[in-house]
């Protein structure tokens, strides 16, 4: 069966990929692609692992086919350092031992950062309903809500 | 896994259900938030995935007159940050956040949630209490039905072969009228609703029911409206015997189902308990309105 071509901007750089009909977008950015930071933990949408940002929408990229990114663009965990400089949202997860097997933080980092974008001085309780869609089985979660917190002091400052 | 589908992304509704109708088993993907993990646990794959994002029609949020129309593809959150629609149908809109996570909201939509015909489905109850009317295409051209006549048991719907639902439509709430929706899940968020009521209430100028609309969602295979209730309302203040009346209108109402998130018994009393709560606020809501429309 003939593969779909795929054009678009990841992370700010044009790219192209060619996947099947039927592929999600996690499993084409990690397998066609070669960017590995986004996860698959649950693929049904549940963990957040796999949580991109496409046109300006935190999504599950696992419940994304492939195909519809054509045209779109895509930001993932490998576009927030800035060459070797991490995003605070990095730094202050590292900083703060937010993280412990790691496969969740490329998720919570990305949809922490959409958070704060939309709203860059939130409330804890808003940080806990935000990352609500990531799902940590080490940490507990309250080294994630105080890197947030830091990282938003951080990037306010 | 899901390798051998073939990906469709027409721009417009008639394209659509021709794409609908050229292969047996070609599927509706909007949000994929259902369809997907429903693939994944076993489901047989389609051949085609009908992907309706792309045609503006399904995901435009538009108002003419006293009529919205809110494309039934459209991410519910464009309708939660959507004013006109928060103003007029504010527990519609509630139970519209509250599906899934940020993540799921960039793409849950109400005719997924309806077509999905899940009896948990947040929006379904509060569609229904607004009157919404659904707006379907298929080979045979455009229809109108009311949103309660689409879901027919869980997972099944009206819907017939090559049909779509392409956009809702909703008339501006009369003055001293408003609706609320309450859920009760074990935790604050990421969780199916072990039960949901919504309650739409109309007031006449001395503070009177004069309509009242009452529907449960997870208490039975479809959608249940509690025509009981409703009648316990009009006339009365919303208070005392009319809610007592309500709540245990709403109790009877129920067909429930025992599982992990609640036994019948305790959805049979949350319902009703609900639906007084629901009632309450949806009044107060329509007292503030006043005789705005």
């Amino acid at each position: 069966m003939s593969r779909v071509h795929v054009t678009c901007t990841i992370n700010g750089d044009p790219a192209e990929f060619l996947c099947d009909g039927g592929q999600t977008l996690l499993d084409a950015l990690r397998d066609e692609v070669g960017l590995t930071g986004a996860k698959e933990g649950c693929g049904t949408g549940d963990c957040g692992a796999c949580s991109i940002v496409m046109d300006g929408r935190l999504l599950c990229s696992c419940l994304v086919l492939a195909p519809e990114a054509e045209g779109t663009s895509i930001s993932t965990v490998e576009g927030m350092a800035t060459g070797d400089d991490l995003h605070p949202l990095q730094q202050c997860f590292l900083e703060g031992a937010a993280l412990q097997c790691g496969v969740c933080t490329p998720g919570f980092l990305v949809a922490a950062k959409a958070l704060l974008d939309r709203n860059p001085d939130p409330t804890e309780t808003e940080i806990r309903y935000g990352l609500a869609g990531n799902l940590c089985r080490c940490t507990g979660y309250d080294k994630i809500v105080r890197a947030v917190q830091a990282a938003a002091e951080r990037l306010s400052g | 896994m899901l390798s051998a589908m073939k990906y469709a992304s027409p721009t417009t509704v008639a394209e659509a259900v021709d794409l609908l109708g050229s292969e047996p088993d070609a599927r509706v993907y909007a949000g994929a938030t259902d369809l997907i993990p429903q693939i994944r646990a076993g489901r047989p794959e389609p051949n085609v995935m009908v992907d309706l994002k792309r045609i503006e029609r399904l995901c435009a949020i538009s108002s003419s007159g006293s009529t919205y129309t809110v494309g039934a593809a459209t991410p519910t959150a464009d309708i939660c940050a959507h004013d006109g629609l928060a103003a007029a149908f504010p527990g519609l809109v509630e139970a519209s956040g509250l599906i899934g996570s940020d993540q799921i909201q960039s793409r849950s939509s109400w005719g997924g949630n309806l077509a999905n015909a899940s009896p948990a489905a947040d929006t379904p109850p509060s569609l229904i209490v607004n009157d919404a009317r659904a707006v379907i295409a298929g080979p045979g051209g455009e229809r109108t039905v009311a949103a309660a006549d689409v879901a027919t048991g869980p997972g099944t719907t009206s819907l017939g072969p090559g049909e779509l639902i392409v956009e809702f439509e909703l008339d501006e709430p009369p003055a001293r009228t408003a609706d609320a929706y309450l859920r009760l899940i074990p935790r604050t968020e990421m969780d199916i609703a072990v039960v949901g009521v919504a309650a739409r209430v109309t007031l006449d100028g001395d503070g009177k029911v004069a309509a009242a609309a009452i529907a449960l969602g997870a208490v039975a295979p479809t959608v249940v409206r509690v025509p009981d209730a409703e009648a316990a309302l009009i006339g009365n203040e919303p208070a005392g015997d009319a809610l007592a009346a309500v709540e245990a209108a709403a109790s009877a109402a129920t067909n429930p189902i025992d599982d992990k998130r609640g036994t019948v018994a305790y959805r049979r009393q949350v319902a009703g308990v609900l639906a007084r709560r629901a009632v309450s606020i949806a009044a107060e809501r329509a007292r503030e309105r006043g005789g705005q429309s």
